[in-house]
C-alpha cells in the first residue's frame, strides 16, 4: 500500500522533468509521427489519379479550317480553340505586337515558326475559367476581334492576348507540335 | 423470473425441433445412409502446385523479374489476347514492366483499338495510344460466346486474384492438359465430353479452352529464353499476377517500413506503460 | 463521474477557464477518458478491446469516407471503380485494403469484447443497459458489413445480396413482397446497390451515436473488472489517464502490428477470390459463403434442414427456411435477455466453477464448430455438426445458464479489488473492510449490498 501512495504522489508532483520522463515523451512523439504520416495517403488520394495524370494527347486535323475560321475541340477535358488566322488578322496581330498589353507577347511567340497562321489556345478564360465566345461563326468576338468572355467582360485580340477586362493573362497556348502540315498533336 | 422460464422453454423447444426433425434423421443418414455420389471427374482432379522454382515475387521479400514480366506480356499478346481481354490494364501501365516511354508508345501503336472517325463520327479503328486500355477481342459477350462454343473467355486482368492461389493456378492450368489415365477412365466410365478438353488442374477437369500453349517455341522470346511450355506458362502467370496487383511489390516494401515503425512505437508504448504502472503494480500476496 | 473521489477538472489557463464556462468539452473528455474517470486497477488485457473497437470504427469511417470519393454505386461501373481505386488512385490500394481488412479486425475485436463480457458477466446489473446497447451496436455492425460487402459488385457481393435478402422472403405472407421492396427489384441491381451504398455510408454514424450512449451508460456504474467485485474505495481504482491510456496505447500498438501485417502482406487472405469476378446474374459461384465473421450465424441458418411438421400427417407447421431464419436472428436476439437469464449473484467466471466449465468446454467449442461449419460447404459431416452445435448454443444460453446460476456454489470472492490485487493487506483509511473476514464473503448484487460500498451516481 505504501508503494501505491508513493507512486501517486510522485505522479502528482510537478517538480520539473524527471529522469525517466524521456520515455513518455519519446512514446508520444513517435505516436505523433505515426499519426501525421497516416495523413499523407489520406491527403494524397485527393490529388489527380494516375489515369488523369497520364498525359493524354489530342490530334487535330487543321487542313479543313478556312482562314478566319476556328474549331472547338477538347484537350484534357477542357475546350481547345484552333484558329486559322486570315492575312488581315495576321497583319492586325503583328501591328499590335508592340501595343501596351497586360501580358505582353508577340504573335510569333504564340504560334509555331512556319505555321504562324495556326493559333492554338485553350478555350478557358484566364480570369475565372469560363469559355470565351468567338470560336464559332457569328459569336461576339469582342472589341479586338478575337475572343470575348461574357462572364466578366474580358476581351482577347486575334492572337488570344488579353486586351481589356479583368483577365490577368493571355489565353494559354498548350504544348503542341505539327505531325504534318495538316495535323497537330496537342499534349 | 418469467423471462427465465420462457427462455428455458424456448431453448428446449428449439433443441427439440432440431433433435427431432433434423438431427436424428440427418445423423442416421450420415452414419448408415448411402455415401454421397461424387462425379467421376473428381477422381482425376489434381491440385496444381505451380512452377517448381516458384515465382520471384513470392514471399514477403519478393521482387518482380522484369524480363519475365516482359516475356509474359509477349505470351499474352501473341497467344491469350486472341480470346481474352485485359480490360483494366492500359498500355501506359506497361512502363512499369521496364519499357521506356518510346517503347510503350510503339507497343501501344501495335495494337488496334476502336476509335471514332473525327470527320464522319462513324466507328472505326485506330492504332492504340498509351492512355488506351487493352482492346476487347470480341465486341460483346454474345459474340464471345458464339465464337467459343458458348463458353465466354473470361477477362484476365484479375485472374490471379479471382482464383485461389491464382499465380500457381494459372501456371498449373496451362500445363495441365493431357489425357486421363485410360485404365481409370474405363473403370469409372469417364469420358471428356465432346468440345471440351481434359485438364487435370481444372476443378471439374473438363475445360472449354483448347490447350493454348501447344508446342515448345510457340513464341520467340526477344531475350533468347528457350520458350518451353512450362517457361511460357510461368512467364504469363507472372505477367497476370502483375496485371491483377500492380502494387504488389510496393505494398510489401511499404509493409516492412510500416511494421518496423510500429514495432519501435509499440516497444516505446510498452516501456511507457510499464513505467507509469511501476509504482502501482500489484505484488502478488 | 460516479465516484466521490473522482478528480475534478480544473482549467489552468484563462482560455480553458473561458471555454469551460461556455462549452465544457475538455471537462467532458477529462471525465470520460481522462484523469476524472476512476477505473478498477485490476483490469486485464481483455479490457483493451473496448477502446480498440472505437479505434476500428474510426479507421472504417476515415478510410470509408475517402473511398467514397472514388467509388460509384452503379452496377455498370461499380466493379470498375473499385479497380480504379486499386490501380489509379494514389495509395488507393492501401486505403481499400485497410477498409476491407479493417472490417475483419473490427469483428475480431468486437468478438473478443463480447466474449469478455460473457465470461465476466459484464451484462449483469447494474450494467444491463451497456450490454443492451452493445448488442444493438453489434446488429448495426452486421448490417453495415453486409451492405459494404455488396458494394464492390463482385460475384460474392451479388449473390450475398441475393441470398441475404432472400432470408426475408421466408417470412409468411409479406416475405416475397418484402424482398422485392428491399432490393427495389426482382434481383439485385442498381436500385439495391445504390440504397446499400447510401445506408452503408449512413450506418457507421448511427453506430458512433450508439457508441456514445454505450460509453455514457458505462460511466454511470463505472467499468466492471475481472473479480466482478464492485469498487468500494479509492484504492480500488486508478484514474483512466494516465494508467489506462498508457495501457491502451500499448494495446493499440500490438493491434496495429497485426492489422498492418494483414493489410500489407495478406490483404486478400480473409476475402474470397470469387469477389474479384464481376457480378454475373446468370451464374452462381459453386460455393457461396458470407464473410468469415458471419460464419457462426450462417451455420445456424443452415442447420435447419427439415420442416417442422406434425408427424405422419404431412402438415407443415414451420418450413425449414423460416425455422433457420428465426433461429439465426434468435441466436443474437437472445443476448438481449441475458441479464435476466443468468441470475447468479457472482459475476466473474473465475469464481463460478460450473459456469466456467460450460463456458470453456461448451460455448467456446460450439462457437468454433459453428464457425467452421459456416465456412464449409453444405454437406456431411458439417450439417450434422452444425445441428449439434446449434442445439447446444440455444441450450447453453436458454437452459444451462439459468439452471447453473441457481444450483452452482460460487468460490469465495475477495473482499475488494485492492485485496484481490495486493493480498489481504488491510486497506488504509477505509472502514468496514476489517470487520468482515475477507475471503469468505460472497458479494451480493450492488443494489443489495448492505455495506453501501457503491457510490451513488452523480
Amino acid at each position: 500500500m505504501a508503494s501505491d501512495t508513493a507512486a501517486a504522489s510522485e505522479l502528482s508532483t510537478e517538480d520539473g522533468v524527471r529522469r525517466r520522463d524521456w520515455i513518455h515523451i519519446a512514446a508520444l512523439g513517435t505516436a505523433g509521427v505515426g499519426g501525421a504520416s497516416v495523413l499523407f495517403p489520406l491527403v494524397s488520394q485527393m490529388a489527380p489519379s494516375r489515369d488523369v495524370l497520364a498525359a493524354s494527347s489530342t490530334e487535330v486535323d487543321v487542313s479543313a479550317i478556312q482562314p478566319g475560321q476556328s474549331i472547338k475541340t477538347t484537350f484534357r477535358k477542357q475546350p481547345l480553340f484552333v484558329k486559322r488566322l486570315s492575312p488581315e488578322e495576321i497583319a492586325r496581330a503583328k501591328a499590335d505586337d508592340g501595343a501596351n498589353m497586360r501580358d505582353p507577347a508577340t504573335l510569333a511567340d504564340r504560334t509555331k515558326a512556319g505555321h504562324e497562321d495556326i493559333l492554338v489556345t485553350m478555350g478557358v478564360c484566364t480570369h475565372l475559367g469560363c469559355v470565351p465566345l468567338g470560336a464559332a461563326e457569328g459569336e461576339n468576338k469582342g472589341e479586338f476581334g478575337g475572343y470575348f468572355c461574357p462572364c466578366h467582360g474580358s476581351h482577347y485580340d486575334v492572337a488570344g492576348r488579353i486586351r481589356k477586362g479583368p483577365a490577368p493573362l493571355n489565353l494559354k497556348v498548350p504544348e503542341y507540335s505539327f505531325k504534318s502540315d495538316a495535323v497537330i498533336r496537342v499534349g | 423470473m418469467s423471462i427465465r422460464l420462457g427462455g428455458i422453454l424456448f431453448g428446449l423447444a428449439i433443441t427439440a425441433v432440431l433433435v427431432l426433425w433434423s438431427l436424428l434423421p440427418g445423423a442416421y443418414n450420415y452414419a448408415f445412409g448411402p455415401a454421397p455420389e461424387k462425379q467421376p471427374s473428381y477422381a482425376f482432379y489434381e491440385h496444381g502446385e505451380g512452377p517448381e522454382a516458384g515465382f520471384s515475387f513470392d514471399g514477403a521479400f519478393g521482387k518482380w523479374d522484369y524480363a519475365q514480366l516482359q516475356r509474359g506480356y509477349q505470351v499474352y499478346k501473341e497467344v491469350c489476347s486472341a480470346c481474352h481481354s485485359l480490360k483494366f490494364v492500359a498500355f501506359r501501365n506497361l512502363q512499369e514492366l521496364g519499357y521506356t516511354e518510346a517503347e510503350v508508345d510503339a507497343e501501344a501503336a501495335s495494337w488496334t483499338v476502336p476509335g471514332i472517325d473525327p470527320a464522319t463520327g462513324e466507328t472505326t479503328t485506330r492504332p492504340g495510344e498509351p492512355t488506351d486500355y487493352f482492346p476487347m477481342p470480341f465486341p460483346n459477350s454474345i459474340a464471345a460466346a458464339a465464337a467459343n462454343n458458348n463458353a465466354i473467355p473470361p477477362d484476365l486482368s484479375l485472374m490471379t486474384k479471382a482464383r485461389h492461389d491464382g499465380s500457381n493456378y494459372v501456371y498449373s492450368l496451362l500445363t495441365g492438359y493431357g489425357e486421363p489415365d485410360p485404365e481409370k477412365a474405363a473403370k469409372v466410365g469417364f469420358e471428356t465430353p465432346p468440345g471440351l478438353y481434359f485438364n487435370k488442374h481444372f476443378p471439374n477437369v473438363n475445360i472449354a479452352m483448347a490447350p493454348p500453349l501447344a508446342v515448345d517455341g510457340q513464341v520467340t522470346y526477344a531475350d533468347g529464353t528457350n520458350a518451353t511450355i512450362p517457361q511460357m506458362a510461368t512467364d504469363v502467370a507472372a505477367f497476370l499476377t502483375w496485371t491483377a496487383e500492380p502494387s504488389l511489390i510496393q505494398r510489401k516494401q511499404t509493409g516492412w517500413f510500416v511494421i518496423g515503425f510500429l514495432l519501435f512505437a509499440t516497444v516505446l508504448a510498452f516501456l511507457s506503460y510499464k513505467q507509469i504502472w511501476a509504482g502501482i503494480k500489484p505484488k502478488k500476496g | 463521474m460516479s465516484f466521490a473521489w473522482a478528480k475534478q477538472y480544473e482549467p489552468q489557463t484563462a482560455f480553458t477557464k473561458w471555454l469551460d464556462e461556455k462549452l465544457p468539452f475538455p471537462r467532458l473528455v477529462y471525465n470520460a477518458v481522462g484523469a476524472g474517470y476512476p477505473v478498477p486497477r485490476n483490469l486485464n488485457y481483455m479490457w483493451n478491446f473496448g477502446v480498440l473497437a472505437g479505434f476500428c470504427l474510426m479507421i472504417q469511417i476515415v478510410t470509408g469516407v475517402v473511398l467514397a470519393m472514388h467509388y460509384a454505386a452503379n452496377a455498370q461501373v461499380a466493379f470498375g471503380t473499385v479497380e480504379h481505386i486499386m490501380r489509379n488512385v494514389n495509395y488507393g490500394w492501401m486505403l481499400r485494403y485497410a477498409h476491407a481488412n479493417g472490417a475483419s479486425f473490427f469483428f475480431i475485436v468486437i468478438y473478443m469484447h463480447i466474449f469478455r463480457g460473457l465470461f465476466y458477466s459484464s451484462y449483469k446489473a447494474p450494467r444491463e443497459m451497456i450490454w443492451l446497447l452493445g448488442v444493438v451496436i453489434f446488429l448495426l455492425m452486421m448490417a453495415t458489413a453486409f451492405m459494404g460487402y455488396v458494394l464492390p459488385w463482385g460475384q460474392m457481393s451479388f449473390w450475398g445480396a441475393q441470398v441475404i435478402t432472400g432470408l426475408f422472403s421466408a417470412i409468411p405472407l409479406v416475405g416475397e413482397p418484402l424482398q422485392v421492396w428491399l432490393l427495389g427489384g426482382f434481383a439485385p441491381d442498381n436500385a439495391a446497390l445504390n440504397r446499400f451504398f447510401s445506408l452503408h455510408f449512413l450506418m457507421p454514424f448511427v453506430i458512433a451515436g450508439v457508441v456514445i450512449l454505450h460509453i455514457w451508460a458505462l460511466h454511470i456504474p463505472g467499468s466492471s473488472n475481472p473479480t466482478g467485485v464492485e469498487v468500494k474505495q479509492e484504492s480500488d481504482t486508478v484514474p483512466f489517464h494516465p494508467y489506462y491510456t498508457a495501457k491502451d496505447g500499448f494495446g493499440l500498438g500490438v493491434f496495429l502490428i497485426l492489422f498492418t501485417t494483414m493489410v500489407f502482406f495478406l490483404p486478400n487472405y480473409l476475402g474470397h477470390p470469387d469477389n474479384y469476378i464481376e457480378a454475373n446474374p446468370l451464374s452462381t459461384p459453386a460455393h457461396i459463403v458470407p464473410e468469415w465473421y458471419f460464419w457462426p450465424f450462417y451455420a445456424i441458418l443452415r442447420a435447419f434442414t427439415g420442416d417442422l411438421s406434425i408427424p405422419f400427417t404431412g402438415i407443415v407447421l414451420i418450413p425449414a427456411k423460416l425455422l433457420g431464419v428465426i433461429a439465426m436472428f434468435g441466436s443474437i436476439l437472445l443476448w438481449f435477455f441475458l441479464p435476466w437469464l443468468d441470475k447468479s449473484p457472482v459475476r466473474s467466471g473465475h469464481y463460478r466453477p460450473m459456469f466456467r466449465k460450460f463456458f470453456w468446454f461448451g460455448l467456446i467449442p460450439t462457437m468454433i464448430a459453428l464457425f467452421i461449419c459456416g465456412g464449409a460447404p453444405a454437406e456431411e459431416p458439417y450439417v450434422v455438426i452444425s445441428q449439434i452445435a446449434t442445439a447446444y448454443y440455444f441450450l447453453h444460453f436458454l437452459v444451462i445458464l439459468p439452471i447453473v446460476s441457481q444450483v452452482e456454489v460460487p468460490k469465495p470472492l475477495p473482499f475488494s479489488i485492492t485485496e484481490a490485487v495486493v493480498g489481504k493487506d488491510k486497506p488504509g483509511g477505509t472502514s468496514g473492510g476489517g470487520a468482515i473476514d475477507a475471503g469468505s464473503v460472497v458479494e451480493g448484487l450492488p443494489g443489495t449490498a448492505t455495506d453501501g460500498s457503491l457510490q451513488p451516481a452523480e
